[in-house]
């Protein structure tokens, strides 16, 4: 019998939720490593009881934690994210420089064929490895060190990796973003790296081909075809059909082309799922009503998806990794809440439910589906 | 003996079930030889009392002992008798922050 495991990480411990290949009923474990922020929590795709986490706390750092379980048990896994060599500096808010200083792990990415590898995206953005199931960690440099890295600024939500994509036909190829310098793509394994943000439009980068400073908030690949990616820009969604040598603009019809998430659905390449918020100065959905949008043509005509959501008086956000889809059929469509709701959909987005709905604010949401 | 008193999250952490943890420490007792002897003793709180790389003091962890704020003095300065014999326990301690 088929089943889900929904991992939600949020601003004051880690969930996991379990439900049969129905996803009607759920079970709520948690919460886990109460007290902290869980930024991410994501399973080994070779291992699926394999899962890492980020644990972080404003007093106390970063931690990493492992479970061999499915959560069952926990470890504590090795902390020290050293930037390779001299770290040097980037830009400040206010244009100064400013030196590389290591705050947290935003995004852990676990290698698709070995499940002692694993990625971290980190704040202040780099991205690191450790081969060893998280007891140890080196960065992979090339991504800082290709030229732009001096020219990053952060965000408001600071200079974080947050988006890793694995390319699943090809493991050396891997993507991944950061708010605000925007996405940059190796072609062999991490030694090298270089931008890929033509087409993006910024309107606060007077120069419509500049290489970074677009502040980039999800993208999101089908594995069926790794060259078509699909991102929520600050304000956009782009997509490329070339792995990021160009981005074109699909907002379509959308009611406003800024929000944070962006998933595919796992049978349909071109049924993709945003979710828009006001603006960049208010981070609520438009009218008070959570609507998702759905495009099955890859964009440009969307249509609102509500049956189920809060239609009225709803002023909650859906941060960058709190989207996930499992691969079950129907495909289940599920997201997190800054007011603690986890929706989830059990028929692609026709209709949704919270399976819980007090959470803290969640942070994160990934799937597993389990065989 | 050193008795050090840890915050809730690092004793959660460590899966110690007591709020209080016993050192030995050979050599003179500072608050580095106690870190350092935390640090050994229970890996998993590396880096959670001071950054692995510069080992500055995380700015929300304060250090007391005998009702004294022992946090910005110096690291290798010996710290009073009645902690180094065990009498009085070493606080590390999480800032009150928030709102």
């Amino acid at each position: 019998m088929s089943g889900v495991r929904v991992l939600v990480g949020t601003r004051k411990g880690a969930f996991i939720l379990t439900s049969d290949g129905k996803r009607e009923r759920w079970e709520v474990s948690g919460p886990h490593f109460a007290g902290w922020e869980i930024y991410h929590l994501k399973g080994s795709p070779v291992d699926p009881n394999r899962i890492y986490v980020s644990q972080s706390s404003g007093w106390f750092g970063q931690t990493i934690q492992r479970s061999n379980d499915g959560g069952k048990t926990w470890e504590t896994k090795g902390n020290k994210f050293l930037y390779d060599g001299i770290a040097g500096t980037h830009l400040w808010y206010d244009g100064t420089t400013h030196p590389w200083e290591f705050k947290r792990v935003w995004h852990l990415e676990p290698s698709l064929s070995d499940p002692d590898v694993v990625y971290a995206g980190v704040e202040d953005a780099a991205l690191f490895q450790s081969t060893d199931g998280a007891q140890n960690w080196l960065e992979i440099s090339g991504l800082r060190r290709h030229g732009t890295g001096s020219r990053w600024q952060p965000g408001a939500g600071g200079m974080c990796l947050h988006t890793i994509l694995i390319d699943p036909s090809n493991h050396e190829r891997i993507f991944i973003a950061i708010s605000a310098a925007g996405a940059f793509r190796t072609d062999d394994g991490g030694k090298t790296w270089r931008p890929i943000n033509q087409g993006l439009r910024s309107e606060y980068i007077p120069d419509p081909n500049a290489e970074v400073g677009h502040c980039v908030h999800r993208i999101a690949m089908h594995p069926s075809r790794p060259q078509v990616l699909f991102m929520q820009k600050h304000w956009d969604v782009m997509r490329t059909d070339n792995a990021g040598d160009s981005w074109r603009e699909v907002s379509g019809n959308l009611p406003t082309d800024f929000g944070f998430v962006i998933d595919v659905h796992a049978h349909e390449p071109e049924t993709i799922y945003v979710v828009p918020i006001k603006s960049d100065s208010e981070h609520f959905p438009p009218e008070g009503k959570l609507r998702v949008y759905r495009s099955r043509s890859g964009g440009d005509e969307w249509e609102a998806l509500t049956k189920g959501l809060p239609q009225r008086d709803c002023y909650v956000n859906v941060l960058r990794d709190a989207m996930a889809v499992d691969s079950l059929d129907k495909c289940g469509i599920y997201f997190g809440t800054t007011g603690g709701q986890v929706y989830a959909s059990n028929d692609a987005g026709d209709s949704w439910n919270a399976i819980v709905r007090d959470l803290p604010a969640v942070l994160s949401v990934e799937v597993q589906t389990l065989l | 003996m050193i008795r050090v008193t840890l915050p809730a999250h690092l004793r959660t952490l460590a899966r110690l079930s007591g709020s209080e943890v016993t050192l030995e420490i050979t050599g003179p007792v500072t608050q580095r030889s106690i870190i350092d002897a935390i640090e050994a003793r229970y890996p998993m709180l590396r880096g959670t009392l001071r950054d692995q790389v510069t080992f500055r003091r995380r700015p929300f962890v304060r250090f007391f002992a005998c009702t004294k704020d022992f946090s910005n003095e110096d690291l290798d300065a010996p710290l009073p008798e009645v902690v180094a014999n065990g009498t009085e326990p070493f606080l590390i301690v999480g800032a009150i922050a928030g709102g």
